[in-house]
Parts: structure tokens; sequence; C-alpha cells
């Protein structure tokens, strides 16, 4: 029966991951239709906040799915679950990246490069501009997102960890101000 | 810049370990920055050109664009087993933090002001984010027709919200061909 239950997950996450065509944000509402609707594995409010967990702990938003196999089916669940939503598109990726680097080398590789970077670099901007859509927090976001990306810049050695520091001193230096008007 | 860089064999473990600490410190959606920083700009294994191509290839092919950045890089280095060491990298870290994360909600989402907090790490990742972009709009600054490009990309993408797959398959295809007559002229 346990058994079962695992293959139930694996049979949920699998096509999701295949069908996740620009990232997980894709695949939000489907999954939710699929655990929430159709499986009744989790109530909405938990897929949500399994949701806001998921975007608060390191990782991609998809490790989502890591929550759902482990409320359905223990650690091995969230393993199950895991594995599934992250490789079957991670084969296929590999299939396209091996394909591509076969022809390392070639003038034409080259152009291909050259010519995706301006796209990937818009793809870049166009993924700031979705997230802080999500965020909502306006001016300040974009202040401490420029304030890091302006550090990078000038101090190149400076640690990750010194980068999401300066974001939680600006905005809790700035909700104690608030607090004190 | 140097974009025809010939990779000397990067270990297993050093592609694990460095994905394990870009795992660890990935929140907010900011990991692609995160990334470049590691793999171009600190390890020095891949060039510029080759991480954006990456990532464009990443948003392309379906998945999470994370893994598939990581897959990319890690069969890049060192083929199947590299990509394999990449995502397990990626993911381990994340894989126990999140579900700790998920028992202790109750009390870590109790805690005065953490809103600001998660907030304020999120703007920062961005941050992060921002500085790979900006370092891709470097790229193609002095050339009209790459920033028009990426221009054209921030509003397809970005602003009308366009599905990526159709609006690449306009541009990229012009895009390279502008490339094409280019392609000794940067070497």
């Amino acid at each position: 029966m346990r058994d079962n239950l695992y293959l139930q997950i694996a049979a949920v996450m699998a096509p999701l991951s295949l069908i996740a065509v620009g990232g997980a944000p894709a695949i939000f509402a489907p999954m939710q239709h699929e655990v929430v609707d159709v499986r009744q594995w989790l109530t909405g409010r938990e897929f949500v906040e399994m949701f806001a967990v998921a975007k608060f702990a390191p990782g991609p938003g998809a490790m989502i799915s890591t929550l759902i196999g482990y409320k359905v089916a223990g650690w091995i669940g969230a393993l199950v679950s895991t594995l599934a939503l992250f490789l079957p598109s991670s084969l296929l990726c590999m299939a396209v990246a091996r394909a591509w680097d076969k022809h390392r080398g070639k003038p034409w590789h080259k152009a291909v490069e050259e010519g995706l970077s301006p796209i990937a670099a818009g793809l870049v901007f166009a993924g700031i501009l979705a997230l802080f859509r999500l965020v909502d927090s306006g001016v300040l976001s974009w202040i401490v997102a420029v304030v890091v990306a302006g550090v990078m810049t000038w101090r190149a050695k400076i640690h990750p960890f010194s980068l999401l520091g300066i974001g939680i001193v600006i905005f809790l230096a700035v909700a104690f101000a608030r607090k004190l008007v | 810049m140097n974009t025809e860089k010939t990779t000397a064999a990067v270990g297993l473990h050093q592609i694990f370990l460095a994905f394990c600490n870009i795992g660890a410190f990935s929140f907010g959606g900011g990991i692609s920055g995160l990334i470049h920083r590691e793999i171009v700009h600190n390890k020095k294994w891949l060039s510029d050109t080759e991480m954006l191509a990456g990532l464009a290839l990443a948003q392309v092919v379906p998945g999470a664009n994370v893994a598939n950045t990581c897959v990319y890089v890690g069969q890049r280095l060192r083929g199947v087993p590299g990509a394999a060491a990449a995502l397990l990298g990626l993911l381990c870290i994340p894989f126990f933090a999140t579900v700790f994360v998920y028992l202790m909600w109750d009390q870590l989402s109790a805690i005065p002001m953490m809103d600001s907090v998660v907030d304020g790490v999120a703007a920062a990742a961005v941050g992060l984010n921002l500085r790979l972009a900006m370092v891709g709009a470097q790229r193609s600054f002095p050339k009209i027709f790459p920033m028009l490009v990426m221009a054209a990309t921030i509003v397809a993408v970005g602003v009308l919200r366009w599905p990526i797959i159709p609006v690449m398959a306009v541009l990229a295809p012009l895009s390279i061909a502008y490339a094409w007559p280019r392609k000794s002229a940067d070497a």
C-alpha cells in the first residue's frame, strides 16, 4: 500500500516536470489542482502555506514538491517527490546540453551563443520584474537590489551572506523607523 | 572578454561543493545571479557568454530553470557525472532545510519582523540577478542591435508577459543572424 503511495506521488510530479515550460511558476496551478482537488492529499490552505515555506527556505521554488511528498509519505515520500519533479526535466536538459556541446568549436556554435546572450540578459531582467511583482514591497526592494548589485560591482569578493545581510539590515531599519514614527 | 576558454578538468567533488554552496544561499529566486557569481566570477569555470547561453537554454527546456542551469553547467564541465553532481549539490541542503522550515513554520512566522527579514533577503537575492543582467547588458552595450533584442525581450516577457518560447522563436533567429558574420570579430 505504501509503495503504491510513492508511485502515486511520482505519477503526479513526473508529468509536471515535463510541462514546466518557463520554470516552476508554470506548474503551481496544475500541481495545486492535482494534490488538493483531485487527490485531496492536502487542503488549499496547506498548499498555500507550503508555497510560502518553499519561498522562504533556500532552494528553488519547486522544492514545494519536497514538502508535498513529506506530508503525504514522510521522508521517503519527500525524496520520491523531489526526484520525480526534478529528474525528468533534468534528463531532457542533459540530452539537449550534450547535443549542444557536441558542436562546440564550430563557428556557428559561437554565433548562436553570442546571439542568445542579449536574450538571456533580457530574460533575467524580465525575471526581476516578475519577482518584484510577486513580493510587492515596491521602492524599497528596488533600492536594496540596486545597492546589492552596486556592492557586487565595486566589492567583487564579498560573500553572498553579506549581500543578503545588506537586504535584511535595510528592511529591518525601515521597519523599525516606521514603528517609531 | 575571454569567450573561448579551455576548461581544465574540474573535480566532481568541486562541482558538488560549489552547487551545495549555491543551493544553501539561494533565497527568493535570485539563484541565476548566484550561479553566475560562483561559477563564472569566482571559479572562472565558464565564460560569461557560455553562462548566458546556458541560462537561455535552461528557460527553453521545461523544468525548474535553476535545476536546468545546474545541469547545463555540470554537463559542460564533466559530462553526465558532472551534471549529476551539480544537481545533487544544488538540492541536498534545500531538501532538508525546506522540510525543517516547514516543521518550524509556526515558530518562525511568529518571530517579530520576520516579514522584513524575508523581504530583505528576497530583495538582496534579486540584486544578485540584477548584477547578472548588468553583465549581460554590458556585453551588448555598444552594439545597437543586441541592445534592441534585449529591450524587446524585457518588454515582451517582463512587461507584456508573453510566453517565453514564441518570443524566443522570433528573437533568437534574428539575434543569431546578427552574430553570424561577427563570429571572429570578438575572439
